[in-house]
Parts: structure tokens; sequence; C-alpha cells
């Protein structure tokens, strides 16, 4: 079985802003372990001549020209906001950004 | 918060005992028309929250897709930072929660910059050049503008909400992180200032940035630690975030070591931590510490594919970069005709660009150097700005020296109009037409203010008379006075020898 302990799990919880009570955090560090173990053993088949990819499609080097397109006006952008003003997102103040 | 002022111990203390150690991580907002991966326009100074598109809302299911000029200038770069050009890399997802970044991502890159293992021969003001070892350059995205409202001070602390443009989000930036800088010594604060300066002059001279630190174009992070004297292990170090100029980039180095150093010498420990630099005060000010949130879980991004670079498409970019700085330095200072001393000085004013473009556009070389180093950089020293971020334009220069050549003002008007376009009130010609400027050469004007300094200056009078044609210059003043430095000096002084029957 991986190392994937109940700490890792409330540490990835507490990054990724998720409220997690004790049964969850017992439930998923077991299921994380799980689905861990059936990624390791892909590394069993795949040799080092292997390179990794995060890409199951051999793309690569799709690029855009560099013109200007598709511009949402500022009431669009702001249509979907839950609150503005003068022409920008309003959001509650948060102190520990950087 | 109440403020804290720190203890430091004076420079020369804090040298007698430690060694600093410098790292730099700057920024560079690349000009492209379109940001890196949507294609709303990269623009300043736009109305908020229009040039964007779904995907830099992070919208739900939109697609970003790589800028290729914005790959094209980061080799550009890495090229003229004489650092590897990976032949595979590519994004991946920095994660944290911020209102400056809507997807709860930046789209940056991790273990595999574009550009990797680099130098940069850094020359400081005496002509020594400083090897600054760069370890990478990467691209990524811009974050969007919070404005925080509501404390009285503006201050984040006090802030009830914060309002967000985000018009500045996904604006590509290239980020070029150094290696540490050991053996800069006490002259390390000189050593930041000439490399950030370096940096800008080199993303300016590429064509790849607008390079504006007063517009956040280029900003720079400066990481120090200090090490005791003859000591090899790194101390705990800050970084101090978005130093935005190159003069505060030199104080903020020279204020850490001197608070660092008066913490070690105390027998405390620095405690790492991001520091925020105060321009009022000229220090930093204690910001978050290393914490569990540093943990930024990158992983590769999926939606975006591999950038594979070929031999090549490398050589092709490198055939297009400018002629390096070091030689075209030299190619100047020939057609110039400048001493060395006058070129050093022009160089470390950071205004050889400025120059170079004053006179491409039309300027002498003698009238270029002039105003830049003359009354601009007055004006910049007052302010106690770079000359190149003061706000006036080569083509601000050339106007002037139209606007003498025609007759319209003279030098001295010509300094409060350069004067007036730092301020921000426009062109030149704009100026002086808007604020009546144009030199006084209208004779009946000109007569009377001449009549009125004859009758009251009979004993320069005298001398003129009597054949001392120097004495002129003594009338000369007061006509100035009265038209208020408007009159044109040669008129004048010919209206005084006509009006005394004197002649050369």
């Amino acid at each position: 079985m991986s190392a994937i302990t109940r700490e890792d799990v409330a540490h990835l919880a507490r990054l990724a802003h998720i409220r997690m009570d004790e049964n969850e955090l017992d439930k998923m560090s077991g299921e994380l372990a799980f689905i861990m173990d059936a990624i390791t053993s892909v590394s069993e088949v795949a040799g080092q001549d292997v390179p990794r990819t995060s890409h199951p499609i051999p793309l690569r080097n799709v690029f855009r020209e560099d013109v200007p397109s598709g511009m949402l006006t500022q009431e669009q952008a702001l249509a979907m906001a839950p609150d503005a003003e003068d022409g920008q997102f309003k959001v509650p103040a948060i102190l520990d950004g950087e | 918060m109440a403020a804290v002022t720190d203890e430091v111990l004076t420079f020369d203390e804090a040298m007698a005992q430690y060694e600093p150690v410098l790292g730099f991580e700057v920024h560079v907002e690349l000009n492209t028309k379109t940001k890196m991966f949507s294609s709303a326009p990269n623009g300043f100074g736009d109305e908020p929250n229009t040039n964007v598109t779904p995907v830099d809302l992070g919208l739900p299911g939109v697609l970003p897709v790589v800028n290729g000029k914005a790959v094209e200038y980061s080799i550009k770069l890495g090229l003229a930072l004489n650092c590897q050009i990976a032949e595979v890399c590519g994004f991946a997802r920095k994660n944290y929660f911020y209102p400056d970044t809507p997807k709860n991502f930046q789209t940056s890159q991790y273990d595999d910059p574009i550009a990797h293992d680099g130098w940069l021969d850094v020359e400081l003001e005496d002509g020594t050049v400083f090897r600054v070892e760069i370890e990478r350059a990467h691209m990524e995205e811009d974050a969007g503008k919070l404005t925080h409202q509501g404390g009285a001070s503006g201050r984040i602390q006090d802030a009830a909400s914060s309002l967000v443009d985000y018009n500045r989000a996904g604006v590509p930036l290239v980020e070029i992180v150094t290696k540490p800088i050991t053996g800069a010594g006490e002259r390390a604060a000189e050593l930041a200032k000439a490399y950030v300066t370096q940096i800008r002059d080199i993303v300016k001279n590429l064509g790849i940035s607008d390079a504006r630190m007063e517009r956040g174009n280029v900003r720079c992070d400066a990481n120090v630690s200090l090490m005791p004297k003859g000591s090899t292990v790194f101390g705990t170090r800050t970084e101090t975030k978005n130093v935005n100029s190159t003069r505060a980039v030199a104080h903020a180095v020279t204020y850490e070591i001197q608070r660092q150093a008066a913490v070690l010498a105390s027998g405390g420990s620095v405690t790492q931590e991001t520091r925020h630099w105060q321009e009022g005060t000229r220090t930093t000010t204690s910001g978050r510490p290393k914490s569990d949130a540093d943990d930024y879980r990158y992983f590769p991004e999926p939606d975006l594919v591999p950038i594979h670079t070929t031999a090549e498409w490398i050589e092709r970019l490198r055939a297009e970069l400018p002629e390096p700085p070091a030689e075209r330095r030299k190619r100047l200072q020939a057609d110039w005709g400048f001493s060395d001393e006058e070129f050093r000085d022009v160089v470390n004013a950071g205004v050889l660009d400025e120059i170079a473009a004053t006179i491409e556009a039309g300027a002498s070389a003698s009238a270029a150097r002039k105003w830049w180093m003359g009354e601009i950089a007055r004006l910049a020293n007052l302010a106690e700005k770079d000359i190149a971020e003061l706000g006036v334009t080569p083509a601000d220069v050339v106007e002037v020296e139209a606007l003498i050549a025609e007759k319209t003002i003279n030098d001295k008007l010509a300094k409060q109009v350069l004067g007036f376009v730092a301020d921000g009130e426009g062109a030149p010609r704009a100026i002086v037409e808007a604020r009546s400027l144009a030199v006084v050469s209208d004779d009946g004007a000109l007569n009377a203010a001449v009549e009125a300094a004859i009758a009251e200056n009979p004993g320069v009078v005298d001398k003129i008379k009597a054949g001392k044609l120097q004495a002129i210059g003594a009338l000369i003043g007061p006509v100035m006075k009265a038209t208020r430095g408007q009159a044109d000096a040669a008129r004048v002084r010919e209206i005084v020898m006509e009006q005394l029957g004197v002649s050369e």
C-alpha cells in the first residue's frame, strides 16, 4: 500500500480549501492510497525509455496567432459577478494574500 | 497593525561581520498584442474588465491556447541571457486562492522552464564586470489588479472589500531567476541596481517588453541573506516583493543587509518571510512568513500541450536578435564622438537607449546628451526617479529641439517645457501652446523692456558705451525677468546694441 496518511489528506484538504470531517478523512486516505497503488503499477510496465507525459494525444506546439479577438464587454464580464462596482468585480477583502 | 521599526546596524558594521548572498526574481511583462493564453488584448490603462475573454475570467469550459509570439519572445530572452533553450517544455498549474486569479491557479512552468542555465555579465559603474548566473527563465501569466477599499488608510489590513480588474490577468510574463549570488560584498546594492537595469535594457533592446518599471512592466523580488564572513553556509533569506525601480532595488538590498545584520548580531535568527518594500521610509516591513500555503500543488496543465523547440527554430530567432549591448555600446560611442567619461556617464545614468532614439529621430548627439544628462537628469533627481522612468520620451526631446530651432522657444523655456512634460501635461508643442510659452521676439514688447532696463542701469550703460560689450548681459537679465524668461536673448542683445548705438 502507498503511504497516503490521514495527515496527508488533511493537509491537502486544507490547501484545497475543502472541509472534511473525521469520517471523510479516514475514507479518503484509504481510497487515495488505493488509487496511488493502481497508478504506481503503471511504472512496472513502462520502462526508462518511456518518457513521462501528461497528455494522451501526441500533440505539440499548438499556438495561437497574436491577434486580439473574442473580448467580452465590461457588462458581459460583470454579468455573473455576485457584486460589482465601478466596472470592477467586488470581493471581500482578503488579508493574507501576496 | 502598529508600525514596527526594526533595529539596523550601519552598513559598515554589517559588512565588517557578514557576507551578503543575493538572488533576484525579475518578472518581465511581454509586449505582445494579446495575452499568454487568450486572445484578449494586452493593454495598459484601458477601462477595467474590457481586455478580457472567458479564458481570463476562468469561466467553466474554456480552453487556453498558447500565444506563439510570447513563446518566441521568451526564447529570445533566454538566448540574450546565454541560456540553454529546452528541447521540450510545458506548463503547470500553480494552485492558490486569491481574487487576483479567477481560475484559482496561475498557469506557469514548473520543473521544465523554457530557458535555463545562463549568465549575464553585469557592468558596475566603474566598469567592473560581475557575472551573475541565471538559474532559469520561465513563462507564466500576470494576475489581475486589486484595489483595496473601505479602510481609511487604503491599506489592505483595514480594507473591507477589494475591487478587481482582470485586464492584466493573463498578460504574458517571463520570470528570470538567478542562482545565489555571492562575492558582491559591499557592492551588493550597486550590483542589484546594475543587474535589474541591465535586464530592463536587454528586454527593451530585444523589443519584447515596454520595460517601463513605473508601469510594472519589469518588477523585481529581491532575496537577501547573510552569512558570517568566511562561511560558505547560506543563512536564512527574506524575499522583498515588488521593488519597482532600480533605485529601490539598491535601497531594499541595503536595508535588508543592515536589518538582518542587526538580528544576527544580537543573537537572533532571521525569519524566512516575504517583506514589503516601503518607498516612503526606504525600509522593508514584515509580510507573510513561509507556511503551508506555499505548497502550491503544481501539476502539469492538462489543457495545454508541450512545446518542442528545434535547432532551426532557435537559430532563426537567434538571427533576429539585435546587436548585443556591449558591441552596440562600442559602436554608438564611436558614432557619437563621446569621450569615455561622457559615454560612461550616459550608460550609468541609464539613458543610452533614450539618447540613441533621440539621435535616430533627428537630434544631434550633443543636443541629445545635453538634454538627457542636463535638465531631464536634474528633474529625475528632484523626483527621485531614474531618468528613463521620468516619463520624458525621445520624441519629446526631438520636439523641444525643433521648437528651439524654429525659435519658438529658447533654452530656458525648453527647460520649463520639459518639466511640464515630466508632470504629464502632454507633448512639448502642445504645452507651449496651452501655456503660451513661446519666446517674445515681438520687437515692440522687447524695445519697451530694453528701454526700461537701460533707464534703470545707467552704470551698465556707461560700461557698454565705453566698449565693454560683455556688460550687455547685465541688461539681458532684467529684460528676461520682465518677459518672464520668454524673450529671445539673441534678439534682446541686438536691440540693446541698436538702442545704445554700439556695434561688435
